[in-house]
């Protein structure tokens, strides 16, 4: 029931969005349509400023992957998430959260097939899916549109979310699915 | 920080392709990333003129200024460097709730835009401010009510029930928030990193 609710909401949220602002601004006598193109310029420039911070972000993640780095760092890693609790197949999934949006999608998807959807490994994937974020693109892109350098703690406290969101999928599904 | 990140991963890669004796992918990877990334940006020139068309409208109707007012009790406490009746305070709330329904296209360009309004308060332009430390904890610890690609993969594999890892989600979720939140808080307020 909650669920079918969210699922209305957000299916009705684009299309709600489309109709009512404008609406709201045409009675607020605003210029609509030469607003809407001085904001669609904004995010044009936007978009195009991003692109340096992008390609030497993408480039160093997927020279790490491509090489066979990653499956190094699972190695060295495994210790760990045995402890925890977690089956091995899902640790390159917690690595390459961070990373890589698409990369992470494509491991997820193919730990399904093989395992299958409702098995411990399918559902801790699918759960940390839904958890987690890719810092590294969002600090990228966020960071990059407005050229800041340095940036400080945000680092950490992203990469910390992602772990207690991985660390939390491991134990929530072990605890429920087990 | 990111400095050494970066040329880790990039380092690490090399090497370990080098000693495993095929350096050839290191090319082939760095260059088809690069390919990559412009075209991620370019899928986004669409969805970013259009969400931040939509919202100058918002912006001119003084509908962004009324969603800030409304959330403003918990936004002054998250954000105490931000001035309430400031735009980036309604940027950011659009951009969380975009994040909690699952719409990522539409959250990037609201988040794009909370970066800039805030950048607008930073007193050194090169370097994050607090508040943008913030929001980003917020932003890459958010909760999504409905992860809709993932379910649809589920059902995609046959699952008997796809939407039961949503409870688990929102679990795992609010957990991860708490904790970046409250290691935010107490980064900027104790830590050499938040003067």
């Amino acid at each position: 029931m909650f669920l079918q609710i969210l699922e209305t909401v957000s299916r009705w949220a684009i299309p709600f969005l489309l109709l009512t602002v404008p609406i709201y601004g045409f009675i607020k006598k605003v210029p609509v349509y030469e607003s809407f193109v001085e904001g669609a310029q904004e995010g044009f420039t936007t978009a195009i400023k991003i692109i340096p911070f992008l390609v030497g972000m993408m480039v160093s993640i997927s020279v790490f992957r491509a090489s066979g780095a990653m499956e190094y760092l699972t190695q060295i890693l495994s210790p760990v998430t045995n402890y925890l609790g977690a089956p091995a197949e899902v640790l390159p999934l917690a690595i390459m959260r961070p990373l890589s949006g698409s990369g992470v999608l494509g491991m997820a998807t193919e730990l399904m097939r093989v395992y299958g959807p409702d098995s411990l490994i399918g559902r801790i994937a699918s759960t940390m899916q839904g958890t987690t974020d890719t810092t590294f693109f969002v600090l990228t892109v966020y960071f990059g549109a407005v050229g800041i350098k340095k940036f400080r703690y945000a680092v950490v406290t992203g990469l910390t979310a992602d772990i207690t969101g991985f660390i939390a999928s491991v134990y929530i599904c072990n605890l429920l699915f087990k | 920080m990111l400095n050494v990140i970066w040329l880790l991963l990039l380092a690490m890669g090399i090497i370990v392709a080098a000693l495993n004796g095929n350096i050839e992918v290191v090319t082939s990877a760095a260059l088809d990333a690069a390919q990559g990334a412009v075209a991620v940006c370019f899928d986004l020139i669409g969805v970013m003129a259009l969400w931040l068309g939509i919202m100058k409208i918002a912006e001119k109707g003084g509908l962004i200024r009324v969603i800030a007012w409304v959330m403003r009790p918990l936004m002054v406490r998250l954000f105490p460097t931000v001035p309430p009746r400031h735009p980036a305070m309604g940027a950011i709330i659009l951009n969380l709730s975009a994040n909690m329904l699952g719409l990522g296209n539409a959250a990037t360009p609201f988040g794009m835009k909370a970066m800039q309004e805030l950048q607008q308060l930073n007193p050194d332009p090169e370097q994050a401010s607090t508040a943008m430390c913030t929001f980003l904890a917020l932003n890459t610890s958010c909760i999504t009510l409905i992860p809709a690609t993932i379910i649809g993969v589920r059902l995609s594999f046959g699952s008997a029930n796809p939407t039961e890892i949503v409870g688990p989600c929102i679990f795992a979720t609010s957990l991860a928030m708490i904790i970046a939140v409250s290691l935010d808080y107490w980064l900027r307020t104790y830590s050499r990193w938040g003067r």
